[in-house]
């Protein structure tokens, strides 16, 4: 099935919530509303038709313009070899979608990622915890906005330029140098 | 070895049953032997992890150690000067008295061994008429050794090993006793020489192909041998996929190197055991043992090194025989080492007493079957090594590979 | 944003997870980061009672080196050899992932020589990359002998690779738009002979490990996933063919010049243990290297004569924003997929590479309740697990 089949599909059982497909910019997707997308993936999954049997890829994506945090669901069906992706737009002061991995157990993981690298809470995930990142860090590294934190358990997470310390001795040396041209002509003749 | 001190005695002009001295006398040159031959079995252990690590190599499309001496002969010198030099350290939580004492228990239980060893037909520390008993009682102490390194060492994966290895051994003591009741019961004696003795220096007069369950309790006796010594595919305690070195993970220096001493030494034991109970020992082919008891001067000091040889290269033979399996065979999980050997081998073994049990009543009685047996075997032996060989020639000529033994040492 | 956290102090490392689980009376046991078999820097929490596992979780996270945040600064052709250290065992498939994804923002096309070049130097590494998986876990069983055959045959592979594009290991050889350097003269004779050769080595490492009767023993039935678990779970590559499933995206989606190529895809049978087994995603990878050996003398064989090895790519890549692509190669690890969004500038918005390990460390809690240590090592081994493709 081609992806506006799918939608279509998709917009015969959902109406109102499933919106237009977005024009291919190279790869087209669809954007659903964060509440319905517990519903409208089990649908994908369960249908004979659409037997979305996959969730290959989940990722998340920052739009600090948009003040929005995009959650992508990449579907793939092995029965029916089709794929199809699936976009919920999260406000980015407070990030929460539900989670699908009652639908996908690849879920399980791929949410944590998230969790951890962009700080998308998914509601109602089993063991929902850092991944990447050890358990006790602070931020979210994937944000535009992400400042890292100077240390952690007293290991520096910053490390001097090497061209500046290099640039540094430079000058020492030129320092050195010209102290000892000026002594030199202050030695008595 | 008593005739022997005796004669010396007499020959300085002394009575040995009146002298005062007699017993110190014992004693002295008791140690003596037992120090050379205590040398050897370090010596040798050391001589093996350089004959192992070429011979792994080679099997391996390597070279191994070849810079260390000619061949990087000098190779286990060198290991053993630089473990001699390094930190003498002992994990903060480790029992303190056990972890330095484990590696001696080892030492000893593989060392007592080589006393009760037959090395040519007048070459034996003590030639005692509880040899073979003996020798399965002493190697149990290498079992307390283990146990004691893994628990004092205060390490989770030490005691994995520790327990996974004293499972593994005493398990195993099982079929190799039993199998090694199998040459007691043919030859009548528990003594080594005894044993030998009772075998000829032709393969058909072997042991191990006196009767199909004495080939059987061989082959469960070389098995079992290779678990007590914690060799592949028995090397459980070892994993080093695993366990990171099981039972010997918190040694260093000194210490260390005990262990893999015993493991080494360990297969000179295997293999000389193996020999002297089910292969004719030291035998010489042409010259009977009563010949060779009989014989004087320069003919019997050549006699002498040729029995000497004939069991070093029997011994040699089966060494490479368990490297070679080290380097070949995967590694058995440890329930099914354990249903091994309680299921197959422990059975297998028992079945085999009674079955030689019952020959050596039919031989009694007909004595030709006996002898037409052993022919029979060591002929259906010698087919096995042809068709082997074959099979090795098959599979280098569908590689495309030339045999070649001189190149790449 | 989030409520001020209270910074644990190093004794309070194990609390968290302690909590999940429930001791009471058995060991927790770390296996890793440092081990000599999680095939790179993986922990495991293991509680067993002394050999067989509750349960195995595994910890993750050692390797990130935030890649992926590296390709928000980077230009589309800068890159490219980050790219190779995703997965550096296999890593023409992660260049070829990211070439093919940026050429579909592009809307570029690849001229057929380079697509040869690439299947050539992609169908290499796959052997390679195999070889290293079959070796490991023939050592991780305990038998060492198979590793260093395995490891000669990849210096074979090796020499051939660092003669095509001066690397041995991360080879930074695709472009945007084509692949960097051409065959040298001679190259075609030299992969010939080598496949000539190899293709009995096959044979010699069945006779020796394969089919050994030990190994069979350990293996066989050991942690079967059937197919609708991996699905679920989003198994790919060798793991999820083992199960039985025939799906290659070479053959399914295919991409580049794989559609002018015969080849068979090897589908797990349950020859000597359960269809799924860790048996059978062995046997999967080494029929697989005969498959690869197949590929590569069609490609030899049917290489244009023409000379471009790079497409018309502009001087600078800009690509509007918000242009997003995704695209799948089958790498020697499963389905590996690149999602791309174009950013501003010259460098992209997003990258997302989605790999096979990442998966297939989650189906690992799952199947390792009632395992013995010794099976762990085993499962993860066959697996086929890299650590750097798990942390990116």
């Amino acid at each position: 099935m081609t992806f506006e089949e799918i939608q279509q599909r998709l917009a015969a059982k959902f109406g109102e919530r499933i919106g237009a497909l977005a024009p291919a910019n190279k790869d087209p997707f669809l954007v659903v509303p964060a509440a319905d997308v517990v519903e409208i993936c089990r649908f994908a999954k369960e249908d004979e038709a659409l037997a979305f049997d996959c969730l290959m890829n989940l990722s998340s994506v920052d739009w600090p313009k948009k003040n929005q945090i995009e959650v992508v669901y990449h579907l793939w069906s092995y029965r029916r070899r089709h794929s199809f992706v699936l976009k919920v737009q999260l406000d980015r002061a407070k990030p929460e979608v539900p989670s699908v991995e009652s639908i996908w157990k690849s879920a399980d993981w791929l949410e944590r990622e998230q969790y951890d690298l962009m700080g998308v809470t998914f509601t109602g995930h089993p063991d929902l915890r850092r991944i990447m990142m050890p358990d006790d860090w602070v931020g979210n590294p994937l944000r535009k906005d992400y400042a890292e934190q100077p240390q952690w358990h007293n290991i520096t997470t910053t490390r001097d330029n090497s061209l500046e310390g290099y640039v540094r001795l430079d000058e020492l040396t030129k320092k050195a140098a010209e102290a000892a041209a000026a002594a030199k002509k202050e030695l008595p003749q | 070895m008593q005739g022997f001190i005796d004669n010396l005695i007499r020959g300085w002009g002394y009575d040995p049953a009146s002298w005062p001295w007699t017993q110190f006398v014992y004693v002295a040159f008791m140690g003596l032997f037992s120090f050379i031959v205590i040398n050897f079995a370090a010596i040798s252990g050391g001589i093996f992890s350089w004959a192992e690590r070429r011979i792994a190599a080679r099997m391996q499309s390597r070279v191994g150690p070849n810079r260390v001496g000619p061949a990087g002969f000098l190779q286990w010198i060198a290991d053993a000067v630089k473990l001699l030099f390094k930190e003498d350290l002992i994990p903060a939580e480790a029992d303190n008295v056990l972890f330095r004492a484990a590696p001696y228990f080892m030492m000893v239980g593989f060392a007592c061994v080589f006393v009760a060893l037959p090395f040519s037909h007048r070459l034996i520390v003590a030639d005692m008429n509880i040899g073979i008993f003996y020798i399965l009682a002493v190697t149990a102490l290498i079992v307390v050794g283990i146990i004691m390194s893994g628990w004092s060492s205060n390490s989770k994966w030490s005691l994995f090993g520790a327990i996974r290895s004293a499972a593994q051994i005493i398990s195993y003591e099982i079929p190799a006793g039993m199998a090694l009741m199998i040459p007691v019961l043919l030859a009548g004696t528990m003594s080594t020489q005894g044993i030998i003795r009772a075998q000829g220096p032709w393969p058909w007069q072997w042991f191990i192909f006196d009767n199909p369950a004495a080939t059987a309790g061989f082959f469960i006796f070389f098995i079992s041998a290779l678990a007590e010594g914690n060799r592949t595919p028995f090397d459980l305690p070892e994993a080093e996929s695993e366990l990171v070195s099981g039972y010997n993970t918190e040694y260093s220096g000194m210490r260390f190197s005990y262990f893999f001493l015993v493991e080494w030494g360990n297969l000179w034991v295997m293999s000389a055991l193996a020999v002297t109970m089910f292969m004719g020992g030291w035998q010489v082919p042409f010259l009977p043992a009563e010949r060779l008891d009989a014989l004087t001067g320069w003919v019997a000091f050549f006699a002498e090194v040729a029995s000497v040889m004939i069991f070093a290269l029997k011994t040699l033979f089966f060494v490479f025989v368990v490297m070679w399996l080290r380097w070949t065979l995967p590694r058995i999980r440890v329930d099914q080492m354990m249903n091994m050997c309680w299921k197959y081998l422990v059975p297998a073994s028992f079945v085999g007493v009674l079955f030689v049990a019952g020959w050596m009543l039919v031989v009694r009685s007909a004595p030709a079957v006996g002898i037409a047996m052993h022919f029979l075997l060591a002929g259906a032996a010698a087919v096995a090594v042809v068709l082997f060989v074959q099979r090795v020639a098959n599979n280098l000529r569908d590689t495309g590979d030339k045999f070649d033994f001189t190149s790449n040492w | 944003m989030s409520k001020p956290l209270e910074v644990p102090t190093m004794d309070m490392e194990n609390k968290e997870v302690l909590r999940r689980i429930e001791i009471g009376g058995d060991m927790l046991l770390n296996m890793g980061p440092q081990h000599p078999s999680t095939h790179g820097v993986i922990n495991f929490l293991v509680q067993t009672d002394g050999e067989v596992m509750k349960r195995a979780i595994p910890e993750v996270g050692y390797l990130h080196r935030s890649i992926e945040k590296i390709g928000e600064r980077c230009t589309y052709n800068g890159f490219m050899p980050y790219t190779d250290r995703v997965d550096y065992i296999a890593a023409m498939f992660a260049n070829q992932g990211w070439a093919m994804a940026v050429e579909r923002l592009l809307g570029l096309q690849v001229p057929r020589r380079a697509e040869f070049c690439r299947v050539i130097a992609c169908e290499l590494n796959r052997i390679s990359s195999h070889l290293i998986s079959v070796g490991t876990m023939a050592m991780d069983i305990g038998a060492v002998t198979p590793f260093p055959y395995a490891l000669r045959e990849r210096e074979f592979i090796n020499d051939l690779l660092e003669e095509l594009c001066g690397a041995r290991l991360t080879y930074n050889y695709l472009r945007i738009g084509g692949v960097a350097f051409d065959l040298p003269s001679g190259y075609e004779d030299k992969v010939s002979t080598f496949l000539d050769h190899f293709e009995k080595i096959l044979d010699e490492f069945n006779r020796l490990i394969t089919y050994n009767e030990i190994f069979i023993k350990r293996l066989a039935h050991l942690a079967p996933i059937p197919a609708q678990m991996a699905i679920d779970y989003c198994l790919v590559g060798p793991n999820l063919r083992a199960s039985g499933m025939s799906f290659d995206v070479r053959k399914a989606l295919p991409y580049s010049v794989y559609p002018d190529f015969e080849f068979d895809v090897p589908v797990g049978k349950g020859e000597v243990g359960t269809p799924g087994d860790a048996w059978d995603r062995f046997w999967c990878r080494v029929e697989e290297m005969r498959q690869s050996c197949r590929i590569l003398r069609q490609a030899l064989a049917q290489l244009p004569k023409d000379t471009a090895i790079m497409g018309k790519v502009p001087r600078k890549i800009k690509i509007p924003e918000g242009t997003e692509a995704y695209s799948r190669i089958e790498s020697a690890r499963g389905d590996m997929q690149y999602y791309v969004v174009a950013g501003p500038g010259e460098n992209a918005h997003r990258v997302k590479i989605r790999t096979g390990s990442f998966t297939a460390m989650g189906i690992i809690d799952a199947l390792s309740r009632g395992l013995m240590i010794a099976d762990l090592v085993a499962l993860i081994a066959s697996l086929d697990v890299v650590a750097p493709e798990i942390d990116r």
